[in-house]
């Protein structure tokens, strides 16, 4: 389909559809107190999940603030060391890795981060920005990167004129952007977007979430999608996995999950979505919870959301959901999985979930008045013609040899 | 708030609870707040912002109202106007009047103001670990503005905040008041300041993209509380948000501004089935919802807002806009009266004789 695609394809023997495995992966941080910095405890901040990400799908991660869905991204590509477990990508193994392979393999893995404001070095023209990586990884140089600097800018809607221009003179999504260009100028395959339209306004989002599905479908992206917000998650990704205190507690398409969730909390977190339809709002069914999320440095015993789950309470209190920590098991739909050890109740409950089976009514611009548009639909939604992004794609880069990129950063601290 | 778990309604007793409190609402015609005309302005070197220009509304005893937009286009400033805390300088407020509960604000002497701040008007704002103080113990936070406005006893006042930390839903309420905000998490922080704004029974709350900094299952527990204390006071809530769901399930009324103007206002169903206004649309357009079909593309608005420097005789949002025709660029459109009573919108091209029908 696109040269990114076919370039992957012919690298790996097509047996195995995983891009990357991640086995009992553990991220613990240490507490340290006192005038010794004595360690008092550890942060399990994410404690022993599995799971894959499928070539070219998008993996939408979602919870709240300190579930450990950030760490879990950056584990992956390895911006944290893991204290367990392995990651795998494509088949190599990252956590064992030596700095100088680990480098020229972080070329096919980039990040976007949360913030436009603080991943972007105040002191550097977008032009040094989005070469850097080039450079880097010695891709190109000269003549041949000042152009693909240009592309990049085009790829990503930004006028190519821009590249001595500082951060500062961008807005919020502008930035984003710029963002999106630095992590594509190395042509990755899987790209980690960490909360990429959290800090936009609202119609700047859609700007730049509609950028991220058109590169993606494009140029054969995987991406790792992290978002708190569940309406976000359902519209970019193929599957989706909640988490809860360091854990995985659902996993599955988001359709599957989002009409019958296998685990209350994921039930509990939909129906805490507010619609944008006040009818729909008035007839929705809440789960309220109560309480905050537990401390991950010192987590309930056996499942970890039993001390706020509402299935737990209806139930009558059942001792397993205390004293076992409920496995990730298949559940219900196709390609379903819940760590619920009554995963079948509430997958028949109806509490909370925002009414799917209506025909979803999208009160926007009403049907009638588009055709006094004066631009096209094409246009409308902000689609970059198909022309500009064919140029832009350039199908190889000439690399300098691995040699050369190799032998400087060997033993450097990791990027 | 101890129990877990919750609200259970069916779909047609839900919505027939909603109907009937939007009746007796309506039947108390006099309104708390009339805001006529309000212009705040900030005057930088660059120029003369219009961060608040012509502003009008009002909220009646007892309603929820949305003031919605993106960042930038004075809800905040609208709000901070009201009760006169506009910074100044650079901030003035050039024009217009602030009639609360039949008192102009505007003309009010500054020890009158500040005899209404936290006694007739709460607030609820965005950050509730910049707006508590991190060296005072919560209990006397709260504690505070009932001394000040209600000339309790030490013994009354401290009762009194035991039994609204008790209302806010925080457990052991006696035991957590010798405690400091930083052994607070956010949400229970959030309703330590619902507790502060309702320490008076004040007519009016506003707040501020209250559940803004939180998670979505605190940001449900917060707006819960907001809505069910609101009800059970009878206090008249303006609920500054950008997120149109908080607004579809919170409002009776929504005014959405951009670029310092109402750009529409009604009811919030008018508001989110039939708005009349393409900005409207745009927003409504833009979001991912939950109900969506997976992989469709949004349509989004483009560009980004004006700057509120030197703004020309012109709608604010024809440069954004799809349907913008030379008369949008030759004069601005004033708010007009749209089919259903009480739905204004700022737009010629859905206006009588306009070119959308």
């Amino acid at each position: 389909m696109t040269a990114a695609l076919e370039r992957t394809d012919a690298a790996t023997d097509a047996k195995n559809g995983n891009l990357i495995e991640v086995e009992n992966l553990k991220v613990y941080f240490p507490i340290r107190a006192g005038i010794f910095k004595n360690v008092q405890g550890t942060v399990k901040a994410v404690d022993d999940i599995t799971f894959e990400v499928r070539r070219g799908e998008t993996l939408g991660l979602v919870g709240e603030s300190g579930c450990g869905k950030s760490t879990t991204g950056r584990a992956m590509i390895r911006l944290r060391e893991p204290t367990a477990g392995s990651v795998s990508f494509d088949g190599v193994d990252l956590t064992t890795l030596k700095s100088g392979p680990l480098r020229r393999l972080r070329r096919r893995m980039q990040i976007i981060f949360q913030d436009p404001y603080g991943s972007l070095d105040p002191r550097m023209t977008v032009g040094a920005i989005i070469s850097e990586p080039l450079e880097t990884h010695g891709l190109a140089k000269g003549e041949g990167k000042r152009e693909r600097v240009a592309e990049l800018l085009k790829m990503v809607g930004l006028d190519p004129s821009y590249v001595n221009r500082y951060p500062h003179e961008f807005s919020g999504g502008q930035r984003q952007r710029i963002g999106v260009a630095r992590a594509l100028a190395v042509e990755p395959e899987f790209i980690v977007c960490d909360e990429p339209i959290s800090a936009l306004d609202v119609s700047i989002q859609a700007q730049v979430l509609n950028l991220l599905t058109d590169l993606r479908d494009r140029l054969g992206l995987t991406y790792l999608f992290i978002a708190h917000d569940l309406s976000v998650v359902k519209h970019i990704s193929d599957r989706v996995a909640v988490m809860y205190l360091g854990k995985i507690v659902e996993i599955g398409p988001p359709d599957t999950i989002y009409a019958a969730p296998g685990h209350p909390y994921t039930r509990a977190l939909l129906s805490a979505v507010p619609v944008p339809d006040p009818a729909m709002e008035r007839k929705r069914r809440r789960v309220i919870l109560t309480g905050d999320v537990p401390s991950p440095a010192n987590p309930p015993s056996g499942c970890r959301f039993h001390t706020r789950c509402w299935l737990y309470e209806r139930l009558g209190k059942p001792e397993n959901c205390r004293t076992i920590d409920p496995p990730l098991r298949e559940v219900g739909g196709t390609d379903q999985k819940a760590a619920c050890h009554y995963a079948e109740d509430s997958i028949k409950s109806d509490v909370g979930v925002a009414h799917i089976d209506d025909t979803p009514i999208r009160h926007g611009t009403p049907d009638a008045a588009l055709r006094f548009s004066h631009k096209s639909t094409a246009e409308i939604i902000g689609e970059i013609p198909e022309g500009d992004i064919d140029q832009a794609l350039i199908p190889s880069i000439e690399e300098v040899p691995a040699g050369d990129a190799g032998a400087e950063d060997d033993g450097a601290k990791p990027n | 708030m101890e129990e877990a778990v919750s609200l259970e309604l069916t779909p047609d007793e839900a919505a027939r609870i909603t109907r009937e409190q939007r009746e007796t609402k309506a039947a108390k015609s006099k309104n708390l707040l009339e805001v006529r005309n309000l212009s705040t302005h900030f005057f930088t070197p660059d120029g003369v912002v219009r961060a608040v220009d012509d502003v009008s509304f009002e909220l009646g005893y007892g309603e929820t109202l949305g003031l919605v937009g993106e960042s930038g286009c004075g809800k905040s400033v609208t709000a901070l106007s009201l009760t006169r805390l506009v910074p100044n300088p650079p901030g003035r407020i050039v024009a217009g009047s602030v009639v609360f509960d039949g008192v102009d604000l505007l003309k009010l002497s500054e020890d009158g103001m500040r005899k209404l701040r936290g006694k007739e008007i709460g607030f609820i704002f965005q950050d509730p670990l910049t707006s508590l103080n991190p060296t005072l113990t919560i209990g006397y936070q709260i504690a505070e503005a009932i001394r000040q406005h209600m000339g309790l006893s030490k013994k009354a006042s401290f009762d009194r905040v035991v039994e609204l930390l008790a209302k806010v839903g925080i457990p052991r309420a006696r035991d957590r008041l010798n405690d400091y905000p930083h052994q607070f998490s956010g949400g229970m922080r959030q309703r330590v300041m619902i507790a502060i704004a309702l320490s008076c029974d004040p007519k009016l709350i506003l707040a501020d993209e209250p559940t803004t900094a939180l998670d979505v299952t605190i940001q449900a527990q917060i707006l819960e509380l907001i809505s069910v204390l609101s009800d059970e006071f009878g206090t008249a809530v303006l609920l500054i948000t950008h997120d149109l769901g908080i607004a579809a399930g919170m409002c009776d009324r929504v005014n959405v501004m951009y670029a310092g103007r109402i750009v529409e206002t009604g009811s919030v169903d008018v508001i989110f089935e039939r708005p009349r206004m393409p900005y409207a649309w745009g927003l409504l357009d833009s979001l991912p919802r939950l109900d969506d079909v997976r992989g469709d593309r949004l349509r989004t608005i483009e560009g980004l807002p004006p700057l509120l420097i030197n703004v020309p005789d012109a709608c604010r949002f024809n440069p954004r806009c799809n349907f913008a025709r030379d008369a949008c660029r030759d004069h601005e459109p004033e708010l007009t009266a749209r089919e259903e009573p009480g739905h204004f919108a700022r737009c010629w091209a859905t206006d009588k004789g306009g070119w959308i029908p």
